[in-house]
Order: structure tokens, then sequence, then C-alpha cells
């Protein structure tokens, strides 16, 4: 079985995982700009994390025969200051023409405040202006249902975005419906106690027939599983699923939707 | 799946799920001390699960939710504690 891994923080992952994700079938990893854990305290801080995106991690992965991908944005943990975060989205274009960059993300929400959503708007502006795809992280546990709707409302009320160039991650059962209405593609993530099971996320890809669906694991410098997403397959094979609705959600549909990206597409 | 393949792959694991369950009930009540606004929406998640009915996963998240609808003035914090905090004006 081969797979793709949308969704994976490789900076804070040591070397072995590159190993074992290639060992389980993965063919391409796909890195979004993320939280380090710790605020940078400058734009510099972040212009050091692009380059380590769009030039050391793809040598890391490439040893291991894997395709790396990154995503560049500021994330909505740091988008409080909204001076440092204009500083930051400056900075992205010069960046996006890189041959392993997808577009702009992984933006959002992550305590649905003023300031974090101005700074997701003016990210919005960036992708359109630049004709970049979004992914979009959604926030965690209380705060991800009333998230969401901002989030949505916030991509609907600019006409530039189409909402199959949209991806938007983190989904569980009570958002999973309002994405999947609104025309764009839902990532489900395999993530101990704060996200979702293999077992819930089968739950919803029979719920919602698989459909602008994938799986991710979002593996990062938390307690995570790099080797979630082939885990899950294994539980869909438990579940009598057969080899091509397997194929579909861990590797055609994340292809179709990253396909959108004409650096992925040449690379693949 | 059918129901006896769907008892035959998960019962085990939701029946351990359930015991874990009961334990933290019986632990909250051994333990002295108020409760915070997270037990008042664990009960009201726990009332999702009675009865023969779909969509339980759904419902119990939206017991854990913010259904509130206008942005905050400030992100005070960046964690989450998996219930909201004063929003039950927005509840349904």
């Amino acid at each position: 079985m081969k797979y793709i891994e949308p969704h994976a923080h490789m900076v804070s992952r040591v070397t072995d995982d590159y190993e074992r994700m290639a060992v389980a079938g993965c063919v391409a990893v796909c890195e979004p700009a993320f939280w380090a854990g710790y605020d940078r305290s400058a734009p510099a801080g972040f212009a050091d994390y692009f380059c380590q995106l769009t030039e050391h991690e793809p040598k890391r992965a490439a040893k291991f025969g894997l395709k790396h991908f990154c995503w560049l944005c500021i994330n909505s943990k740091e988008a409080e200051d909204v001076k440092l975060a204009a500083e930051v989205i400056a900075l992205v274009p010069e960046f996006l023409g890189r041959p392993n960059v997808l577009g702009v993300g992984e933006i959002g929400l992550n305590k649905n405040s003023r300031n974090e959503l101005q700074v997701l708007e003016m990210q919005i502006e960036l992708a359109a202006t630049h004709r970049q795809l979004i992914l979009v992280h959604t926030p965690h546990l209380e705060d991800k249902w009333k998230g969401t709707r901002l989030i949505l409302d916030a991509l609907k009320n600019d006409r530039r975005i189409r909402p199959e160039r949209v991806i938007i991650d983190h989904v569980e059962e009570h958002t999973i419906g309002m994405v999947l209405d609104a025309g764009m593609w839902a990532g489900m993530t395999l993530y101990p106690q704060t996200k979702c099971t293999p077992a819930r996320a089968i739950d919803m890809l029979e719920t919602y027939a698989g459909e602008r669906l994938w799986l991710n694991s979002a593996c990062d410098w938390g307690v995570s599983d790099p080797l979630a997403v082939p885990k899950t397959a294994l539980e869909m094979k438990r579940r009598g699923h057969l080899a091509a609705a397997i194929d579909k959600v861990v590797y055609q549909n994340p292809r179709k939707f990253l396909s959108q990206s004409a650096h992925f597409k040449n690379a693949f | 799946m059918n129901r006896q393949q769907v008892l035959d792959l998960y019962f085990l694991d939701a029946r351990h799920q359930l015991v874990e369950l009961a334990a933290f009930l019986d632990r909250m009540e051994r333990a002295g001390g108020p409760e915070d606004f997270r037990m008042r929406h664990f009960r009201s998640a726990l009332a999702a699960l009675e009865g023969r009915k779909r969509d339980r996963a759904r419902k119990v998240l939206l017991a854990f939710s913010d259904l509130t609808t206008q942005p905050v003035a400030r992100a005070e914090t960046k964690g989450a504690c998996g219930a909201p905090r004063g929003a039950e004006r927005g509840r349904r």
C-alpha cells in the first residue's frame, strides 16, 4: 500500500520517523507551517523556519525516497500580535515559488479572537492574490465548532476563493458536515485525545462516502503518531473495506486535491 | 458491517472505555472540594448517550463546545481545556 501523509510537522520528528513512514508505504509528506511550541520573537525566526521547510526538510526526506512538500504562513497561535503577523506575511511571497511549496497554510484560528480573525483575513487575501491553495487549521476542543464557523464565513466572504481549493483540517463529527456543505475538502486528523481515533475517522468516511476527505497524523512535537495513517488503513481493512476504497482515501484523494498545485503535480 | 461484526470488533474496547468512564465518575465522587464548569458540560454530554438515537458523537462534541458566534476580544491563552468557560449563553 502506498499513501500520502498530507499533514505532518517533520521538523519536530527524528529522522527514524522518515524511515518508518517510508517502510510503511509513504511516498510524500506535506508539512504545514505551524507553532514551534514557543513564540518566535521576530520575523527573522519565521524566515529561518521557511528556509528549513523549503531547503533542509526536502533533503532529509529524500534520503528515504520521500517527496517533501510544505505550506507557508504565520500560524494562529502566534497571530494575536497583528504587527508581527503582518511582517511575517510579507515574507511569504518570496518563498511561494520554491518547488516544494503547496500554498498558504495552516492558517486559521486558535482561540477565536478578533486579532486572530484579522490575521486570518490577511492570509486569505495573500492566498487569493497569489492564487494559492489554502490549508486551514481549526481550533481545539471547545473552540472548534465556533472557530470552524468563523473560518468558513471568512472564506466565503472572499469571492475569489474557490472552495474546492481549500482544505479545512482537524474536522470532527460536529464540524465535518458544515465543511463539506461549503464545498471544501475536510481533513480528519488522527491524534490522541484531542482529535480523531482511527475508528471515528472511519465512521465519518462511511457516513460521508469518502468524497473530499483525507486522513492525516499531524504528528508534531506532542504525543502523536507518524504512522497513524497506515494504522487507520489497517483498521479499514479489519472492517472489510476493499483495497480500492483504502487507496482512495490514503492516496488518491490527497493526490487529487494537492495536484491543484503545479508544484505537486510537477513532482508526481 | 452488521451489528454482530461491530460487536465482535469493538465491544471489548467500548466496554473498557465505559468502565474507565465509570471509574472517573467514582473518583470525582470520592474527591473533596467543589467541581468546576467542566463537570456541568460532562453531565450534559452523558445525557446525549441515552436512548437509541443516532448522532451521539456529534451531540457529545456539541455539549463540550462554545456555541457562541462572536470572536472574543483577545486570546488570553493558547490552550484549550475541553469545555467552554462561561459560554452558556449560546447553548442550544
